[in-house]
């Protein structure tokens, strides 16, 4: 079993896919000779070439537009947006050109376009380089929302994203990319919509995504000295959202934390904890605790960027939280 | 048989043909006009009279295979690129006969078969796709142009500048065809843009411009096919500039408050891509009434079948959001 990074595992997918397929190319900002800003791509123009790995212009609305069209030629574009917050400017094709296609067509075309991006905090580049926009998309009909979390999940996922007929939105986590994980020799496609639970447990359900779940598998095994039996499921693909598996496990535990790196209000967190308030109500013992940024935009300063985002401690302080309330009072 | 009189590489009998198709989509927009003010038709409608020269002689160049991304003003390239005028109708009327199925509307007409990818309600929104699709088609060596249509409002957003520049960075095979009739919705152009010579914009990045009278469908259909042949022989991407007038308001209903009423009387008395092209052909009384009672036979019927046609059911809204 080779052993491969989260970021060799993204490579892995792509050189894989554009193997085997001639209509898969990428394209992105400093993807080529460089080979991508977190070095996601490097290599590839040297096996691919310079048709099928394709540098940009600092264009992001050309970007992701122009791999709309050929998507709807039936071409498999990968398109890389270096950062996510980046996104904002690429959100008009993203979201009324993307995702609206087939609908306003009234089924005519398909747009199999992935739009692969990455963010997140933990390296003080300050606000406008590693905000977690992730569930901006999630309300978005006709896009589909992956985050991976580790290198197995996002070389499956990406594989699946890249051979599904409508647009994904691909999210990377910055801090992962060095995550290393063994992996099986051939790439095995986790289909899109289906949940991981990572870790099973008896008394408390966090549901993280991205960073979040490594830090909830932290605070698991603190959790476990202090007696508290901890499951932790990520959804992995955010839309559509393994709604079963969630519900399934809060059913079990009784209690629910959500937890994510993005800010809180309005977080992915938000859509769980409503998933999980109507079709578990009778099942919890606590109110579903949230665990996210807090209302600011990302700061510059380190000590104050930690202060910020979430870590494992603020998880655990969740845990607790819930497993204090006596669900018989 | 009589003689075929060529003007410039075109038969009078196929200018004839660009007439009575200029004369179908003048009569259908009517029309849609008169069935919004009967309130029969939902949603919010744009017509483009007094551009169709532009539709019919860019779209009378194209050849199968060539695909077109179109605007809020679409009626007239969605029937130049050849949609059936009951296709059309009943899309306006909501109908699952559409084109787009009922999903779309007026500024959202498909027909992907013929190579329609898309009327876009958003100005700028289609072009960046157009650049992809020509992408695609170089990719797998096609000789196939991907067109898309706008209008000088739309040169001043970001997608206009992003998509002509990687068009012609990357010499993919695309015609960039403006519209230039001179009014953003109702922002004249001395109020949006500081140059006059569109072509200037296309230039900046090193783009073959061409330029012409969008009132002259010849003119139109002769530079067209010129700017198709450069972009099919892997010359590169090409801005066509053609000059018109929209003839009406920006939208049906619009009051037009903001235009000069004599300028307007005046250029629709001078400027009408029909009239000017009738007395180019010299068209008998007898003959344009001909022609006239053909399209409006058309139209009517178009009508008649969208009335006909069968009403989505408010469920059929959840389909066709996810391949």
């Amino acid at each position: 079993m080779p052993e491969l990074s989260y970021r060799e595992a993204v490579r892995d997918a792509l050189s894989r896919a554009m193997r085997a397929d001639e209509d898969v190319f990428i394209m992105g900002e400093d993807i080529a000779e460089m080979g991508g800003s977190m070095g996601v791509t490097q290599g590839m123009l040297d096996e691919f070439g310079p048709e099928r790995v394709r540098n940009t212009p600092i264009s992001e609305m050309a970007i992701v537009g122009s791999g709309i069209g050929a998507a709807m030629q039936g071409m498999r574009p990968v398109v890389e947006v270096m950062y996510e917050d980046f996104l904002t400017i690429s959100m008009e094709q993203i979201v009324n050109q993307a995702a609206k296609h087939r609908y306003m067509s009234g089924g005519q075309l398909k747009v199999p376009l992935t739009i692969r991006t990455q963010g997140g905090a933990g390296w003080s580049p300050g606000a406008q380089h590693a905000q977690q926009v992730e569930a901006w998309f999630v309300g978005v009909p006709g896009l589909k929302v992956v985050f991976a979390s580790t290198p197995s999940d996002v070389r499956g996922l990406l594989w699946s994203a890249i051979y599904d007929d409508n647009p994904v939105v691909f999210f990377e986590h910055r801090t992962l990319y060095g995550l290393k994980e063994e992996v099986a020799e051939e790439i095995e496609p986790i289909p899109i919509g289906q949940a991981r639970v990572h870790r099973e447990g008896e008394d408390v359900t966090v549901v993280a995504t991205g960073r979040l779940v490594h830090e909830a598998l932290a605070a698991a095994e603190e959790a476990e000295q202090e007696g508290v039996s901890v499951e932790v499921v990520d959804p992995r693909t955010l839309q559509p959202l393994d709604e079963d598996a969630i519900v399934a496990s809060v059913k079990k535990t009784n209690r629910c934390v959500v937890a994510h790196e993005a800010v809180t209000r309005m977080g992915f967190g938000a859509e769980v904890a409503a998933v999980v308030q109507q079709q578990a109500f009778d099942w919890l013992d606590a109110p579903v605790e949230r665990v996210g940024a807090k209302f600011t935009p990302l700061p510059f300063a380190p000590v104050m960027e930690e202060y910020v985002v979430p870590h494992a401690k603020d998880v655990l302080e969740a845990i607790r939280k819930t497993v204090q309330r006596d669900g018989t009072s | 048989m009589a003689k075929v009189e060529q003007r410039r590489g075109v038969s009078d009998e196929t200018l004839r043909e660009f007439f009575r198709e200029m004369l179908l989509i003048r009569r259908f927009e009517e029309k849609v006009e008169e069935r919004f003010r009967a309130g029969e038709l939902p949603g919010f409608l744009h017509v483009g009279i007094g551009q169709e020269a532009i539709a019919v002689g860019v779209c009378r160049a194209l050849a199968d295979g060539d695909v077109i991304a179109s605007t809020h003003r679409a009626h007239g390239h969605t029937l130049a690129k050849g949609t059936h005028p009951n296709e059309l109708m009943a899309e306006l009327y909501g109908k699952l006969e559409g084109c787009s199925h009922g999903y779309g509307g007026s500024m959202h007409l498909y027909d992907v078969e013929r190579g329609n990818l898309g009327a876009n309600a958003v100005v700028g929104g289609g072009l960046p796709a157009i650049v992809g699709a020509a992408l695609a088609f170089k990719f797998r060596g096609e000789p196939r142009v991907a067109v898309a249509f706008f209008g000088d409002g739309a040169t001043n957003i970001g997608t206009f500048h992003e998509s002509l520049n990687l068009a012609q960075l990357w010499q993919v095979p695309a015609v960039f065809v403006c519209e230039n009739n001179h009014w953003a919705e109702s922002t004249p152009a001395k109020q949006h843009m500081p140059i006059e010579d569109l072509t200037r914009r296309a230039e900046a990045f090193g783009m073959k411009s061409l330029k012409v009278d969008g009132q002259d469908v010849e003119e139109v259909h002769r530079v067209a096919a010129r700017a198709l042949k450069h972009a099919r022989d892997g010359k590169g991407p090409v801005f066509l500039l053609c000059e018109t007038q929209r003839l009406v308001g920006h939208y049906i209903g619009d009051p037009q408050v903001y235009r000069d009423k004599e300028e307007l009387n005046r250029l629709q008395e001078t400027a009408d891509p029909l009239e000017l092209l009738r007395e180019k052909l010299g068209l008998s009384d007898a003959d344009y009434e001909a022609l006239d009672q053909e399209v409006q036979e058309l139209v009517d019927a178009s009508v008649e079948f969208a009335k006909a046609g069968t009403d989505p059911k408010p469920e059929d809204a959840l389909k066709n959001v996810y391949a």
